[in-house]
């Protein structure tokens, strides 16, 4: 198998009161086709950041990142917004849904940035809000859905556009265990019967039991762990 | 789902809030066209004066009258095409709050002369035939419902006595501008009562009017003119319309001038009621915008959605207030003292100013929230909790 994702020798420092601080130190990492892979550490260790820019929304300071062949270093900003549309699925722990949209709008939202047709766009959604079961909600607001049945259209607007790699930054941190199962259950699904490649942040083991690998970062240095 | 609908749906977001900008944009387009609307009733004298005319007064004051043998010698005057002239009765019409121009005219010239009184060529010959007809703007023949052959009696105060004038013309105006509220009858028929009652005030008219062929020549015409009464009893003094009309109304220039300027500080509360409402609804949705811009929506999409709400707030607060201006105009006309402004229309040119500047003041209102979401680092607004 070959790495859709290369990281070597990324290091990521912030200026805080012209103090600099080092969030990630020296890290390498090469994630393969179809992985699904579990970024666990204390809080501040840098785990946010690692995802963030793997995804395309945040910039190494030194390092490279090879994303499916693409330095995404070197992309400007546009460059860098068509890239994420097409290759980068975001799942947020707290959702993120326009809350004037509907669900099935709020599904849409990532496909208005595409040429498909309109018949193409609702046939899309719809397949997107079927596949995480709530093909009955569609014309429901947020506010009307539990915070559970929110994540899954959260996760319905990442697949909508079909990208290769899905990103989600504790995704179940917010949910209870009925809900945070649910929702991982789907991640392992769009990962076994999708094949794509996902990174997951998450502070709960059981959470990070359901992927293959676990990556530990501690104060920004990657300690490499087993498979699981 | 379209562009034009996130950008409505996200404009109602906030629907109170939303409310009351509208209606704080709208109020201030009333404001903002009402001003505009007394301020051109004001100047509309001086825009409808022709600058082929030429006003002929005593120097001291207008309200001394010229001698009537004047007319002949300003006819000669090369370049003079035609001298006309008109004389203020004043008077009473039915009770003293009854205010329009009643002036006495030499009803062979003044057509010539004021083409912007529009008579039927019957009306016109009704008009010349009969030595105390008169003729009236249409608005002052709607008001008192006057028709052809109505007899208007009148009380007189600077000529005394009971007047009885026969409309025989009602005059329609060429253009909205033009007043269609004066009242003309002959000038013969008030002469010739003075001859009777008071000779000393006989043969004698208000102010010339004169017409000349050239209105670029009026400044040397009016010094010509001028320079043939000089040392006489009766010295005058010559102007064009505009510059007569302009007397009247340079001493309300101060009071003007600042309504106008009122007028455009209210653009200015407009502006700064739409900026508020988008800097909050903006800052409110910072996590928003990063979550649009992490999905691949990128400046252009930004622009249009910031921009875009920002202008259907403002269309729609100017579109209200255009809406609820035509009526407070008409009602406001029609408490007016009659008279007092011949002339109270929503200029055209209003329109377009308060559509020019809903549409600048959206796009103004746009900038800072746009500069902001434009600027924001991804991740900052993904941290941001407001
Ligand atoms: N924009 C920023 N400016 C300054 N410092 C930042 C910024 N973003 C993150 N940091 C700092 O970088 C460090 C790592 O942050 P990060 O969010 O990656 O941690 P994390 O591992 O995701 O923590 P948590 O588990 O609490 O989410 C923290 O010390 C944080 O304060
Ligand atoms: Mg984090």
């Amino acid at each position: 198998m070959s790495a859709i994702i290369s990281i070597s020798h990324l290091t990521k420092t912030y200026k805080r009161d012209k103090q600099e601080i080092t969030v990630l130190n020296d890290v390498s990492l090469d994630i393969e086709q179809g992985d699904f892979v579990a970024l666990m550490g204390p809080s501040g260790s840098g785990k946010t950041t690692l995802l963030n820019i793997i995804a395309g929304i945040d910039r190494p300071t030194n390092g490279e990142v090879m994303i499916d062949g693409t330095n995404i270093g070197i992309l400007s900003e546009t460059e860098l917004a068509k890239w994420r549309s097409r290759h980068i699925g975001f799942i947020f722990q707290f959702y993120n849904l326009i809350p004037v949209l509907t669900a099935f709008e709020n599904v849409e939202l990532p496909l208005m940035l595409t040429p498909l047709t309109k018949s193409e766009r609702r046939r899309q959604v719809e397949l997107a809000l079927s596949v995480v079961g709530l093909a009955e909600r569609m014309d429901h607001y947020p506010r009307q859905l539990s915070g559970g049945q929110e994540q899954r259209v959260a996760i319905a607007r990442a697949i909508a556009s079909d990208p290769d790699i899905f990103v989600a930054d504790e995704p179940t941190g917010d949910l209870d265990r009925v809900s945070a199962e649910e929702i991982l259950t789907l991640l392992e699904r769009l990962n076994k019967e999708f094949g794509k490649t996902i990174v997951m942040v998450t502070h709960d083991p059981s959470a990070a039991n359901r992927a293959h690998i676990v990556h530990h970062l501690e104060k920004g240095d990657l300690i490499p762990q087993g498979q699981s | 789902m379209s562009m034009t609908k996130l950008i409505v749906k996200n404009a109602f977001r906030h629907t109170l809030r939303v409310l009351l900008t509208i209606i704080g944009i709208s109020v201030a387009v009333v404001a903002f066209g009402m001003l505009r609307t007394v301020v051109t009733a004001w100047n509309s004298g001086v825009a409808a004066s022709s600058p082929n005319r030429l006003i002929v007064r005593q120097a001291v004051s207008f309200i001394f009258p010229l001698p009537y043998a004047y007319k002949e010698k300003i006819a000669s005057i090369p370049g003079v095409s035609t001298v006309s002239w008109l004389n203020w009765f004043g008077g009473t019409y039915i009770d003293k709050d009854q205010f329009f121009a009643r002036q006495g005219c030499d009803p062979e010239t003044l057509l010539s002369l004021y083409p912007e009184f529009k008579l039927t060529s019957s009306e016109i010959s009704a008009f010349k035939a009969d030595r105390s007809a008169c003729i009236v703007g249409i608005e002052t023949a709607k008001r008192y419902g006057l028709n052809i052959g109505d007899i208007m009696n009148m009380e007189g105060d600077i000529y005394p006595g009971s007047w009885q004038f026969t409309v025989r013309g009602i005059y329609t105006p060429r253009s909205k501008t033009d007043d269609a509220t004066q009242m003309f009858f002959h000038w013969e028929y008030l002469n010739e009562r003075m001859k009777q009652d008071d000779p000393s005030r006989a043969d004698q008219v208000g102010y010339y009017v004169v017409k000349i062929n050239d209105p670029s020549r009026s400044a040397e015409i009016s010094q010509k003119i001028d320079q043939l009464f000089k040392n006489s009893a009766a010295e005058t003094k010559t102007e064009t319309e505009g510059q007569f009309q302009q007397g009247f109304v340079s001493s309300s220039g101060a009071i003007i001038g600042a309504i106008n300027i009122m007028s455009y500080l209210i653009i200015g509360i407009i502006l700064l009621v739409l900026c508020n409402t988008m800097i909050m609804t903006s800052r409110e949705r910072t996590r928003e915008y990063a979550v649009l811009k992490s999905l691949g929506f990128t400046g252009g999409h930004l622009f249009a959605f910031i921009a875009g709400e920002a202008l259907t707030i403002s269309f729609l607060g100017a579109g209200i207030g255009i809406a609820l201006l035509i009526p407070i105009v008409q009602g406001f006309e029609a408490l007016l003292p009659r008279g007092w402004f011949p002339v109270f229309i929503i200029e055209t040119s209003t329109y377009v100013l308060a559509g020019s500047s809903a549409l600048i003041v959206g796009v103004i209102a746009a900038i800072i929230p746009l500069y902001r979401a434009l600027t924001m680092k991804i991740v900052d607004g993904l941290r941001f909790t407001g």
